[in-house]
């Protein structure tokens, strides 16, 4: 890129700003409780992806031929049970958080029943999906199209914890399991549970390849700490200049 | 008919220390600790033999066929002597109008007493003529015999989840007893069920005069309380990542666990791995195949055979979630990347404004 349209492109940010100098304001946009929920939720979540996928299918590591002498297969399993616990109660409190967290983490913001949300939605995909519009509304939370994909993800963990739960059923002897007994006869048999409690994790690991590309995608076309916020909690919000004039 | 196990014994020649001796088998059989033998005696002793009739529907006959190999063979000559076996088309000496009236006379003179045992699925297509016996349809003579019944229990896999008859497409409407009939229906399945679970659950009802605890899929808790899986003895070989790869390896031939070969046992619920079959000898798994699940609802469904996951609906047999899930996550990947061109080039005056935005202060 040559000088000239460097310095031509710099005047049109001047004008967009109406001539003004652009100015940023620090957001706390993620508390710490939503960020230790999101970085519980991806160590978790990739165990579990990791060693579900090794317990459908093992990989041979027999460096021993009597089974009493390793144990690994049992500790995949393991490693897969512990971290659906942490998953269930880390799940758990961030639903909470839903109700006392600041207003980027409130529950309503999951659910696109207002117009308002609608439209952002609308514009969402027309502005980063398609791309057919330049520059769109920029939220400083969730944008109202991914907290929606959001809620679908938070009914995709329900359905794993529920399928989940009822196949650990049967060798655990707490009570939590047990609460989703009644899935195995609705889904034909363990079989059943097990099948769809297989299928489902295709969805995570679709989710997590578009969620870690929009992030970049958002940090790289806002340039406004997307990436950084889940990290630190701030985000940069562009000061538009009526409000500048509008300071005391 | 009529009288008390006690009385038909002493009849047949039996002393009363064969009686005790019967008596603590079948106590045995019915899962009862030694302090429970009294309980057995003192029934024997008292109650009246409970007529029972062994209803034939659409079935292979494989669940008779298990029940008369049972391993405790006092228990089962004996139960099968003292029970007023009233009608059962397999054994019995009657036939025709004959073996129609037992069947009828039993009903009417043991209303609320008697138990049913049902083998075999019950067509519900076409007015039900896929199975018809003596002019009456499977449905029609299931519903007159269930309607007084004390007990009724479906024996193997047919009658308490269709079985094969009931396998996609389901062509004659095969249902389980459970779905046709009003009243609490214990559900022994397998293909055959254990020969001793069947002798079990019959002394149970036999012997307490109720039910035993079932689960959530009325099935005795007793024998179908734990999978396959949980007490086989290739169990620890599935802990270690042990598994057989191909049938003919030296995997195979250590007894490594056959997970990898579609065992079905960490899905299926039942004793096999316990009781074992034919007098205690073996079960598949022991025997180098793995479990086909044919105690679980919809096993045939649940194929093939050898493949651990079942293949996905609507994909052919060799596509399961994970040929699929693959293909999806290859396109996603495919997808951002294609996505993150077009943003380069679409929106190369909103990326150069953000780096202008930079210049601003210089």
């Amino acid at each position: 890129m040559t000088m000239s349209t460097q310095t031509t492109r710099v005047r049109d940010v001047f004008k967009l700003n109406g001539g003004a100098p652009v100015e940023y304001r620090r957001v706390y946009v993620w508390e710490l409780p939503v960020r230790a929920y999101h970085w519980i939720n991806a160590i978790a979540l990739t165990l579990l992806c990791v060693t579900g996928y090794m317990i459908g299918h093992p990989v041979r590591i027999a460096y021993a031929s009597e089974a009493y002498q390793q144990y690994w297969f049992g500790w995949v399993r393991f490693l897969h049970f512990a971290s659906a616990w942490v998953y269930v109660f880390n799940f758990l409190a961030r639903l909470y958080w839903g109700f006392v967290g600041n207003k980027y983490a409130k529950w309503t913001n999951f659910f696109p029943v207002t117009k308002k949300q609608q439209q952002e939605i609308v514009d969402v995909v027309k502005t980063d999906v398609l791309q057919v519009k330049m520059h769109g509304e920029i939220s400083t939370g969730h944008n109202s199209l991914a907290a929606f994909i959001y809620f679908l993800t938070f009914i995709a963990f329900c359905i794993q914890t529920i399928t989940g739960f009822a196949l650990y059923s049967s060798m655990s002897s707490s009570w939590v399991p047990k609460l989703f007994n009644w899935v195995v006869p609705l889904l034909g048999g363990d079989a059943g549970v097990r099948f769809w409690h297989h299928t489902f994790l295709w969805f995570f690991v679709t989710f997590v390849i578009v969620h870690i590309y929009l992030s970049f995608y958002h940090d790289y076309i806002e340039g406004r700490g997307t990436v950084s916020s889940i990290i630190g909690g701030w985000k940069f919000d562009r000061v538009r200049s009526d409000e500048e004039s509008n300071k005391p | 008919m009529g009288g008390t196990i006690w009385e038909s014994m002493q009849q047949k020649g039996y002393n009363r220390r064969e009686f005790l001796q019967f008596c603590t088998a079948a106590a045995a059989a019915a899962g009862l600790a030694k302090t429970g033998v009294a309980q057995v005696v003192s029934a024997f002793e008292k109650k009246e033999k409970p007529a029972v009739v062994w209803m034939h529907f659409q079935e292979c006959t494989c669940c008779s066929e298990s029940f008369i190999r049972s391993s405790h063979p006092i228990v089962a000559d004996a139960l099968l002597d003292v029970l007023s076996l009233n009608y059962t088309e397999t054994l019995m000496a009657a036939s025709g109008f004959q073996a129609e009236k037992s069947l009828s006379d039993t009903i009417a003179n043991n209303k609320g007493k008697y138990i049913v045992l049902v083998e075999g699925a019950v067509p519900t297509k076409d007015e039900g003529v896929y199975c018809m016996v003596g002019g009456k349809t499977a449905e029609q003579i299931l519903q007159s015999v269930a309607a007084d019944a004390a007990a009724i229990v479906a024996w193997g896999s047919c009658a308490s989840n269709g079985c094969v008859q009931a396998a996609k497409p389901n062509p004659t409407g095969a249902t389980p007893i459970y779905k046709l009939v009003n009243k609490p229906v214990i559900n022994v399945p397998g293909c055959p069920p254990i020969a001793d679970v069947m002798m079990g659950v019959v002394t149970h009802l036999l012997v307490l005069g109720q039910i035993p605890a079932l689960d959530s899929q009325g099935r005795p808790k007793e024998f179908y309380g734990r999978r396959v899986h949980d007490t086989c003895y290739r169990r620890p070989n599935y802990d270690a990542g042990l598994f057989v790869e191909a049938f003919d390896d030296e995997n195979a031939r250590k007894g490594y666990c056959l997970y990898k070969m579609g065992c079905k046992g960490p899905v299926t619920y039942n004793a096999c791995s316990v009781t074992r079959w034919n007098e205690g000898t073996s079960y598949p798994i022991q025997s180098g195949h793995g479990c086909i699940g044919c105690s679980e609802a919809g096993f045939w469904d649940n194929g093939p055979f050898y493949q651990h996951l079942a293949s996905f609906p609507g994909f052919g047999i060799e596509s399961t979630a994970d040929t699929i899930g693959t293909a999806v996550g290859v396109a996603t990947l495919a997808g951002v990347a294609a996505h993150a061109v077009v943003t380069n080039i679409r929106k190369r005056n909103v990326i150069a404004e953000v780096h202008a935005e930079d210049q601003k202060e210089k």
